[in-house]
């Protein structure tokens, strides 16, 4: 029986040690505020480090690409999570759709933050947004060819264009956002075209789509605009970069379409205050400059400038059409990637 | 004590005493024969803390050795007769002449006993093993039948629209997948072990243990690296361009490796392991006598390759392929990379982009309905075709053939290669990265990252093979219907996509937390919160619910191979269920045991989606560190994590390798715990 307990108490320490070491960094502190996030540490964590300094308050963090919306929305009225960060208009729709949000009514978010980057009732803010920009190869395509998006299905352009999957929420969104404006037979028909117009099959991210061009894979791309920020900065891509023209769509008429991320406040908030101090500094010029210079991201907040780079294209006219909108074409957009074909 | 002594018996003298003789509990360990068979004359128990008496009988010279249940120790019950003494053995003392009034009371305690032993028969089926592992099955079905709950509920029927348009593209890029993955790992698992259990040549012992090596590599990071060195701008196709003067991509020709073919040529790769190490155990496991047997009427190598080898590791090869399938479907983040529309795929744009949770664990079930399909199939071709090992009276290694020549060139470089492509390559890429990107990449956080990967993944890996021993064994000893298919079901886990199961995970705890909470609020007005939910505990449940598939199939081979007899006989000696399992089934099920806990490890170490979704805050793993630079496709960041991924996953490779080996080596050096007997015949 000895050896039995003896095996025993060896296994359970195997077993419990480790998990010891699990539980150690477990300890919470009193003032803190919990954010489950779309986007990830490395852009965040500085931004919540000059919160924690300037104010305190520690922000303690989860970081996924899916699920934390079901997350929160399972655990009910018990959830640790005090705010949401997402990516994009679907994640925003989701959450007050599942019911997990709840609207804040705040003078400094109201004064910093454009109404048609926030919703009327308050249950979500738009942060920072993108362009949804189109570049073009320096040396291949000449300056006037493009000018909208639909010179996209232009039949000059066949063979030439390179984008990531139809079915990723960028392209979604900008997909949703040409169907609000046009309708959707219009849109089919200019989907298809496109389509027709690819060089190859959609794959990578936005990235690969400027490195293709510079190797002369293709020569038009759809990108957000702070990838063009990130190859520049970086040693190995700024050549990518480099080859590219940046044209910013539909000047004349609606103007380029943007995508924005942008943060809720859940239902179950249990440290409300603290959590809203966090959105009212995230809205704020510091957190404004910081999503700029680190990201390259258009601020929300009208009298922070962009990052050099992005202020060198200088201004542009945006689509402000309401996010709301877009939102309500998504699953629209999504089932015209699957009929047109689009990733095939 | 007697109980002392058998530790002091050293492994080395044990063939010398033919094992016939009680207390061997320490070269019971050391071996790992999983095929037993002996009559019950034979069996030797691990003694330690049985008493133990050996008796002379005078006229005959006769040594009665009498194991007893710890619990009943008056009873001398039942008696082993051998018939001469045994050279050698510590009989010194503990002998002493049987007379008539012992044999009497031997009678009555018997009696006494097996009146004892068969209301504890009828306890134990109402309670005690049964009833756990029913429980636990349960448990572990739990987020399963949550994505099947799911399921019934959709935002809308996404499958008008899905026929219409992608679903047929889905299924046969899912179907071809499939086949490729299952062709490309059984040739390369199956002909690597045969050659490196059969044959010697050049590096043999080094491609032992380095054709795991592949197996510590994430598919999304081996997808990231192939795709820098193949795509178009990458160094290979820019050297071939600068070579032949070629510019443009329509110039020559160069095969996609963002296609279906490269996400077979991937998953492959890195998945063989799985078929590789199941089939490396079973041709290790066949004794030298089947295949002699075989030569000697004649079988040429290759009918008795495959003729007797292959059908007799059929089970376990089947085993290991069915892992490689399941990963293989539930993997996202290759066939994302590569664009290729697989189900999966289906899934996560008709749960994310459609926003349509339901109608995305609708797909799930589909998934589970194909692996369903694939070991109903299995099952059926094989069915009353159960391959006991051979009763082989002692294991013998089979010598290992010496290759000369071409023949050994050929065998070298067969092995050379996958090693060469699954994880040299990949090795060597990262190591360029991590040197170039060192500054950008490393934080001293490092440190705790890692050790929460081995923490967790060492905790959810004792977690996995408990669960499946207690499975297994429970199916061995009650075999009930509903065990079974708890069992079956909870299996599955494996092949559902860890995102998805991470909510099946969060519905049936976050359930549970709130259910308590809610009480305890209205009775003692005192909130609990989340007690589970968004704790480690989750993890380490949903990578057991996971991979429980790979330990319960791992661990129910080697246990279905100790042969019944064994059982029957240590019942017959008064032995309790957990007494046997602990005694005789764990030391002779040690290779499948750490081959089980080995796997479920590395496993852990690569997990990512269900990770991602239900970690507690502030909280990473290697691999979840890695994600937020390889989600956006920034190698260069991502490379330092990824090589410690796999160097920290190479060590339990290595370490249990090289312990499965040393346990055949002495099996096959016949320190067997069956004796052969030959004393005692």
């Amino acid at each position: 029986m000895r050896k039995i307990t003896h095996m025993f108490s060896k296994t359970a320490l195997l077993v419990a040690l480790p998990f010891a070491t699990l539980t150690a960094p477990l300890a919470a502190s009193a003032d803190e505020v919990n954010v489950y996030s779309y986007r990830q540490q490395f852009l965040t964590d500085p931004i919540f480090d000059a919160f924690t300094a300037e104010t305190g308050i520690k922000v303690n963090t989860v970081f996924a690409k899916t699920g934390l919306i079901e997350r929160l929305e399972n655990e009910g009225i018990n959830s640790p999570a005090d705010l949401v960060l997402v990516t994009n208009v679907g994640n925003l729709a989701a959450a007050v759709e599942a019911g997990v949000t709840q609207s804040v009514d705040n003078d400094v978010l109201n004064a910093n933050i454009p109404a048609s980057f926030r919703d009327v009732d308050g249950h979500w803010y738009g942060l920072t947004s993108r362009g949804r920009i189109i570049v073009t190869s320096k040396d291949r395509v000449s300056d006037g060819l493009i000018e909208n998006y639909a010179d996209l299905a232009k039949p000059e352009l066949n063979g030439r264009i390179c984008t990531r999957s139809g079915k990723h929420s960028y392209m979604v969104e900008l997909i949703a956002s040409v169907m609000a404006h046009e309708g959707e037979a219009a849109t089919k028909d200019w989907l298809t075209a496109v389509k027709g117009n690819l060089a190859r099959k959609p794959q990578g991210n936005d990235r690969a789509q400027v490195k293709a061009i510079s190797q002369g894979e293709c020569d038009v791309a759809i990108i957000n605009t702070y990838y063009m920020g990130a190859m520049m900065t970086n040693p190995d891509q700024q050549a990518w970069a480099d080859s590219v023209n940046v044209v910013f769509p539909n000047q004349s008429d609606r103007g380029t379409h943007m995508n924005i991320s942008g943060v809720v406040l859940t239902k179950a908030s249990p440290n409300r205050d603290s959590a809203i101090k966090l959105l009212e500094f995230l809205a704020s010029d510091s957190a404004q400059s910081m999503y700029a210079t680190n990201n390259h991201e258009y601020p929300i907040k009208a009298d922070v400038a962009p990052s050099e780079l992005v202020s060198s294209w200088g201004e542009f006219k945006k689509d402000t059409l309401s996010l709301n909108e877009i939102a309500a074409q998504r699953a629209n957009a999504s089932r015209l990637v699957d009929t047109v074909d689009y990733d095939g | 004590m007697t109980a002392d002594k058998p530790d002091k018996l050293s492994a080395t003298k044990l063939p010398s005493l033919g094992g016939a003789v009680t207390g061997r509990v320490r070269a019971s360990w050391g071996s790992s024969t999983s095929y037993q068979s002996a009559t019950p004359s034979a069996v030797s128990w691990p003694g330690g803390s049985y008493r133990f008496s050996a008796r002379r009988i005078a006229n005959t010279r006769q040594l009665s050795n009498t194991a007893v249940h710890p619990k009943r120790h008056s009873v001398p019950f039942p008696t082993i007769q051998y018939r001469k003494h045994i050279p050698g053995t510590p009989t010194h003392g503990l002998q002493r002449v049987l007379t008539d009034a012992d044999r009497a009371a031997t009678y009555q305690d018997r009696q006494r006993h097996r009146y004892l032993s068969l209301s504890n028969g009828i306890w134990a089926s109402i309670s005690g093993w049964p009833l756990v592992a029913l429980i636990v099955a349960f448990v572990v079905c739990l987020p399963i039948l949550s994505v099947l709950y799911l399921a019934f509920n959709p935002e809308e029927n996404i499958w008008p629209h899905l026929l219409d348009t992608v679903l047929v593209r889905y299924i046969s890029n899912t179907v071809i997948l499939m086949v490729g993955v299952a062709f490309g790992t059984l040739c390369i698992g199956v002909s690597t072990a045969w050659l490196v259990t059969r044959y010697d040549f050049p590096g043999r012992s080094i491609f032992n243990w380095a054709l795991l090596l592949p197996f510590a590599v994430p598919a999304y990071v081996i997808a990231y690296i192939y795709t820098d060195l193949l795509e178009f701008a990458g160094p290979v196709q820019s050297a071939l361009r600068s070579a032949f003067g070629w510019k443009l991509a329509n110039e020559y020709w160069f095969p996609s490796i963002r296609s279906l073919p490269g996400a077979i040529s991937m998953m492959v790769l890195v998945l063989y392991p799985y078929v590789y190490l199941l089939a490396r155990a079973a041709f290790l496991e066949q004794s030298a006598s089947v295949l002699e047997a075989a030569k000697i009427l004649g079988g040429r190598s290759r009918s008795r390759f495959f003729k007797i080898a292959l059908p007799m590791a059929r089970p376990a090869i089947a085993v290991g392929l069915a892992m490689a399938l399941m990963e293989t479907l539930n993997d996202f983040g290759t066939v994302d990379y590569f664009a290729v529309q697989t189900l999966t795929a289906g899934l996560y744009d008709v749960w994310l982009g459609m926003n349509n949770l339901g109608g995305g664990a609708q797909i799930a079930s589909l998934l589970l309905i194909f692996v369903m399909m694939l070991i109903g199939l299995e099952k059926t071709s094989r069915r009353h075709r159960e391959h006991f090992q051979p009763t082989a009276s002692r294991f013998r290694k089979l010598d290992r053939r010496r290759l000369t020549g071409k023949s050994a060139a050929l065998a070298t470089t067969s092995c050379a290669l996958p090693i060469l492509l699954g994880f040299l390559v990949p090795a060597w890429v990262l190591l360029n990265y991590s040197i170039r990107y060192f500054e950008l990449s490393y934080t001293e956080d490092f440190r705790q990252i890692a050790m929460n990967s081995i923490a967790l993944s060492a905790t959810a890996a004792a977690a996995a093979v408990s669960v499946g021993i207690l499975l297994s064994y429970s199916q061995r000893l009650r075999p009930t219907k509903l065990l079974k298919t708890s069992v079956s079901i909870s299996s599955l886990g494996y092949a559902v996509p860890g995102a998805v199961l991470a909510i099946g995970v969060i519905i049936p705890f976050a359930a549970i937390d709130n259910a308590i909470d809610a009480l305890m609020r209205s009775h003692f007005d005192i909130s609990t919160g989340l007690l589970l939910s968004g704790t480690v505990f989750a993890l380490v449940f949903a990578y057991t619910v996971r991979f429980l598939a790979v330990a319960y199939g791992s661990v129910d081979a080697s246990m279905k191979k100790i042969s019944p007899h064994m059982d029957d006989a240590a019942r017959s000696l008064g032995h309790s269920s957990l007494t046997i399992l602990s005694r005789i089934h764990l030391p002779l099920m040690k290779s499948g045991v750490l081959t089980a806990a080995l796997v479920v490890f590395v496993d852990c170490m690569k997990e990512l989606p269900a990770t991602l979704v239900l970690r507690p805050f502030n909280f990473d793993t290697l691999a979840t560190h890695v994600y937020q630079y390889a989600s956006d496709e920034l190698i260069g960041e991502a490379a330092l994590g990824s090589l410690l991924i796999v160097l920290v996953g190479l060590v339990p490779v290595v370490l249990l390798t090289v312990s499965i080996d040393r346990s055949q080596e002495l099996k096959a050096a016949g320190i067997t715990t069956v004796g052969t007997s030959k004393h005692a015949v």
